[in-house]
This record gives structure tokens, C-alpha cells and sequence, in this order.
């Protein structure tokens, strides 16, 4: 409202300029992964594929993405489960902490991720437990299971209670409420939301840095070789990495479109 | 009806608080603890000190909290500049735009932060995208822009802005419209309008928005390394290193501590005065 035509064409300049800057990064990173040359300088001379041929003859490269995708998969399927009461109790049912609790589960959010990876460290070791994937599933725990709460409690603002007391005065039980009718209500929501877990626990570097152990993840060996011994594999398996996340999405945006298909013609 | 949504509130709020007490709230006890033994030590059966506070004040750790701050501050008002115009627009002025702006900056989220920064140094460094290529057309070389305190904070400024844009565009879309076109009726200027109308309005907004990039920068640790060539040590780097490498556990911890409690303090302060229900909620 109110903004001029040349107003409105700056606004959509400056929006593909940020979009841009985003990911500018990312093209070099490209770039990078598809250069012969051992020492990488730009402009590129040579373009050779044969990083990738050898990141996929690397074991270590596949050993990185099973632990990886085993931590992702195992996040998104808890974080799902507990996103989903968390959203209830954050945006469904009106009971006495409700403002309290809201907040606190903002708090790990709020939070810098080195810190809290490095506490959960401490907190491990002070349990006498040895540092491995699965504590690193629990470190991403933390910061996922809150942010898909957030995500359902989206959807469940726009729920309407009535549809659940409907099925209560019809003698369903709570069981079958929650199974029957809640549950598919917040279907989208709880699916968005572990395609989001997923995806930020693959991506995620602060957490596992400090609580994967002798595993290591992605993120990790990328940060160390970066950070010393850097070889040419580094932007080839980032691009293998990136094109994980893609590939999730795409599939997911699929999946979404064909039940949408379908339902529109069952209807 | 009453009396079964709190009971059913309280069990459902159960599964993510046993979550958040096993891995935040005992982790933050414990390191609390630590804090308070005396140095060196890698058990809690120690009679308490405060030691490791007392090598914080005297060895100069306080300047890397200082650093982190600084330049913390800095990218969160430079992000707060910058995201203004985009979040307005995303939420008043794009339509459809609006959705692909979102869609590709959450995307952009689900690449690995050391990624992107990897990306960055590849695109700075000397011999990298920009250089090289300017080298290569135009004739003019430069040094690298790596390894000094302002790529630093333009690192974060990279990081964290989704983390402002989205509360920011949340909070501008609070805003009525019908609240600025009775001010501009009523002869307010641009100015005006945006001062007394659009930054009270969107209050909600630019706290979470600046609160979250702010927390977020002051404990980063990956722009530092990977772009800063620590240039300056930042607080989180102290902490691993006292953690990791000197294995110093009191010191790392009474160094997380004074990090959380200024960090809590202001996080405490800032969520106690917005109310999320509108902000998430909209409509409720």
C-alpha cells in the first residue's frame, strides 16, 4: 500500500540481491568441487569430475553420510512424536503454565549452539557416558525438538476445538480423539516438521562438533579438513551434502503434490 | 471441559520438558558447578572456589567476551538495517514473491553454516571468485579480504539473517494498515509514520528478531575460524580451547557461565515482554 511503481521494482531488486548474497557462496563452493586442479585458484582452468568419482570410492566419505543420515533420521522421527504434544500444550489446550512454558521452550533456541554442545560434553562425561552418535542425537535434540514444536503449534493455532468436544459428545473416547481427529488435523504441520528436524540436524555443525565423539559427521569433517589438511575432496563432498538436502526436498515436495492429486480427485 | 484442557495441557507439555531437562537444564547445572571447583580438576568432589573466575578478570578472558559482544552488537544492527526494507516488503508490499523469498532463504538454513562459510572464504580469498576474477578481466589484483575483525562480523551478518528477517517480517505484518493510513491522512510524514507508527507496532517483531541474532552471534565460534583467521579470539573459541586443548574444565565452565548469564539476562527480559500467542499465532 501506498508504495510507488519504482518504489515496488527497487523492493524486488533488493529482495533478488539478498536471495543472491545467500547464495553466492554456494556457487563457489560449486565451482570449487569441479576444478582439476589439486591447488584451486579462479578463475578455473581445467574442469574435471573426478572429486566426485573418488568421494564416492572414499569410505570415510561414506561412512560420514550413514552416520549423518542415521543421527537425521532418528531426530526427525523423535522430534515429530514430541513436536507434536509440545504443540498442544503450547498453542491447544489453555492450561496454567501455558505462558510459562512457551517460554522456556523458546530457550534453547535463544541459545549459542557451541555452549550448549560444549555443556552437553561436560554433562556426559560427568554421567560417565563415552561420547558417540547417539549422543549427538541428543544434542540435536534439544534445539530441533523445540523448533518443531514451534512449526505444529502453527497449525494448531488454527485448529478448532469444536471438532474435538463433536466427537466427545459422540462418545469417543480421549484415545480416539487424539488418533482420530487431532492427529490427522495436525498432519501437515508434524510432516513439515520432520522434514525441518531432518534437515537442520544433516546440516547442523556447532552440536555435533563437540558431542559426536570418534564418529564424525558431514558438517565436522568438512570443518576439520577445512580448518587443517585441507584436501580437494572438501567442496565436492559440501556439494554432496547440499545436493542430500535438495534431494529430500524435492522428494518431499513430490510426496506432498501426489497426496494433494489424489485427494483432490477422491473428492 | 475447563478442568480436562489443563490436566491434558500439563501431560502434553511433558514429553519435551523431560527433553529439555535432560539436555539443557542438568548440562547448564553441571557446568555451573564446574565453574566453581578449583582449577584443573575434572571432578565435582572438590570443596568449592572461584578460582576460575579470578583467572577470568586477571588473564584478560573478559576482552574475548568483550570482542564477542562488540562485534555481535554491530552485526545485529547492521542485520537490523539491512532486513527492514526486505521484511517490509515481504510482508506489505510482495505477494507472491513473498513465499519464494521465504522458501529459498529457509533452504538456504538447511546448508551446513561451515559450508556456506567455506564457500565464503573460497569467494574472498586471494586467487578466489572475486579476486581472481577481477584479476583475470580487469587487470586489478587485491590481497585476500580474509582473516580481519569485518569479514568477521560480515560473517555473521551472512549467518544470522534469517534469524532477523523472519521475527522482523512477522512483526511488521502486525502492523494495521488502517494505523498508517489514518496517520498519513492526518498529514504524518514518511518519518513520522515510521517512528511512531511502524517501529512501536512491530515491537514484538524486532525483539525476538534482534534478540535471537544477537544471543546467536555472541556465541558463535565458525566465522571466527573459517573467516577470521582468529583474527580476534571470540569467547566461544576460549571456551573450547580451555575445554579441549589446555583442559582446563573449571575456567571453560566459569567462562560458559558469565556467557549464559548475560546471555539469560537478556533473553529473560526481552521474551517476558512479547506476547507469543499474537506472534505465531496471528489470529487468536
Amino acid at each position: 500500500m501506498g508504495a510507488s511503481r519504482s518504489a515496488k521494482l527497487a523492493l524486488y531488486a533488493y529482495g533478488i540481491v539478498v536471495i543472491a548474497f545467500l547464495y553466492l557462496p554456494l556457487v563457489s563452493v560449486g565451482f570449487a568441487s569441479i576444478s582439476r586442479a589439486r591447488y584451486l585458484t579462479f578463475p578455473i582452468k581445467k574442469y574435471a569430475t573426478k572429486w566426485y568419482s573418488s568421494a564416492f570410492a572414499s569410505e570415510t566419505v561414506m561412512e560420514l553420510l550413514a552416520v549423518s543420515l542415521r543421527i537425521a533420521l532418528i531426530v526427525a522421527a523423535i522430534s515429530m512424536v514430541v513436536g507434536f504434544f509440545g504443540a498442544l500444550a503450547f498453542a491447544r489446550y489453555n492450561w496454567k503454565h501455558r505462558s510459562l512454558f512457551q517460554k522456556v521452550i523458546l530457550l534453547p533456541i535463544f541459545f549459542p549452539q557451541a555452549v550448549l554442545g560444549l555443556s552437553l560434553l561436560i554433562w556426559f562425561n560427568a554421567l560417565g557416558i563415552i561420547p558417540d552418535w547417539k549422543t549427538a542425537v541428543v544434542a540435536h535434540l534439544v534445539w530441533i525438538a523445540p523448533i518443531a514444536t514451534l512449526i505444529i503449534a502453527i497449525r494448531a493455532y488454527s485448529f478448532d476445538p469444536a471438532l474435538e468436544e463433536a466427537a466427545r459428545d459422540m462418545g469417543a473416547s480421549t484415545w480416539q480423539i487424539l488418533r482420530e481427529v487431532t492427529l490427522p488435523l495436525l498432519m501437515p504441520g508434524i510432516v513439515s516438521a520432520g522434514l525441518f528436524a531432518f534437515l537442520l540436524s544433516w546440516g547442523n555443525f556447532p552440536l555435533s562438533l563437540f558431542t559426536t565423539g570418534a564418529d564424525s559427521t558431514l558438517p565436522e569433517w568438512l570443518y576439520a579438513k577445512v580448518v587443517s589438511g585441507y584436501t580437494p575432496l572438501v567442496p565436492t563432498v559440501g556439494v554432496l551434502s547440499v545436493a542430500g538436502s535438495l534431494m529430500l526436498i524435492a522428494i518431499a515436495f513430490a510426496i506432498f503434490h501426489a497426496v494433494k492429486f489424489a485427494s483432490a480427485k477422491s473428492a | 471441559m475447563e478442568r480436562a484442557d489443563k490436566r491434558f495441557g500439563f501431560l502434553c507439555s511433558l514429553p519435551i520438558l523431560v527433553v529439555l531437562a535432560l539436555g539443557f537444564l542438568a548440562p547448564l547445572a553441571v557446568v555451573a558447578l564446574y565453574s566453581t571447583m578449583p582449577e584443573r580438576v575434572f571432578g565435582l568432589a572438590h570443596f568449592p572456589t572461584f578460582e576460575a573466575f579470578r583467572t577470568l578478570v586477571e588473564q584478560d578472558y573478559y576482552k574475548s567476551l568483550l570482542w564477542s559482544l562488540g562485534m555481535a552488537f554491530v552485526a545485529t544492527c547492521a542485520l537490523f538495517l539491512l532486513c527492514w526494507p526486505l521484511a517490509y516488503a515481504m510482508a506489505k508490499v510482495f505477494r507472491s514473491f513473498t513465499l519464494a523469498i521465504t522458501v529459498l532463504v529457509v533452504m538456504s538454513l538447511f546448508v551446513s553454516e561451515n559450508i556456506r562459510l567455506f564457500g565464503w572464504s573460497l569467494t574472498l580469498m586471494k586467487g578466489g571468485l572475486l579476486e581472481g576474477h577481477a584479476r583475470a578481466w580487469f587487470g586489478i589484483g587485491f590481497d585476500g579480504l580474509l582473516y580481519n575483525v569485518p569479514v568477521i562480523v560480515f560473517g555473521l551478518v551472512y549467518v544470522y539473517l534469517p534469524f532477523m528477517l523472519f521475527p522482523l517480517a512477522q512483526g511488521i505484518a502486525m502492523i494495521p494498515d488502517d494505523a498508517r493510513q489514518a496517520a498519513t491522512d492526518l498529514g504524518a510524514s514518511r518519518w513520522q509514520v515510521l517512528i511512531e507508527i511502524d517501529l512501536p507496532l512491530a515491537a514484538p517483531g524486532i525483539a525476538v528478531g534482534s534478540l535471537l541474532s544477537f544471543v546467536l552471534a555472541a556465541g558463535a565460534l565458525a566465522e571466527s575460524k573459517l573467516l577470521g583467521g582468529q583474527a580476534v579470539i571470540v569467547i566461544a573459541d576460549e571456551i573450547e580451547t580451555a575445554f579441549t586443548y589446555s583442559q582446563n574444565w573449571p575456567l571453560g565452565s566459569a567462562l560458559s557461565v558469565v556467557l549464559i548469564a548475560i546471555i539469560g539476562c537478556l533473553v529473560t527480559y526481552g521474551l517476558a515482554r512479547v506476547n507469543l500467542d499474537a506472534i505465531i499465532g496471528r489470529n487468536r
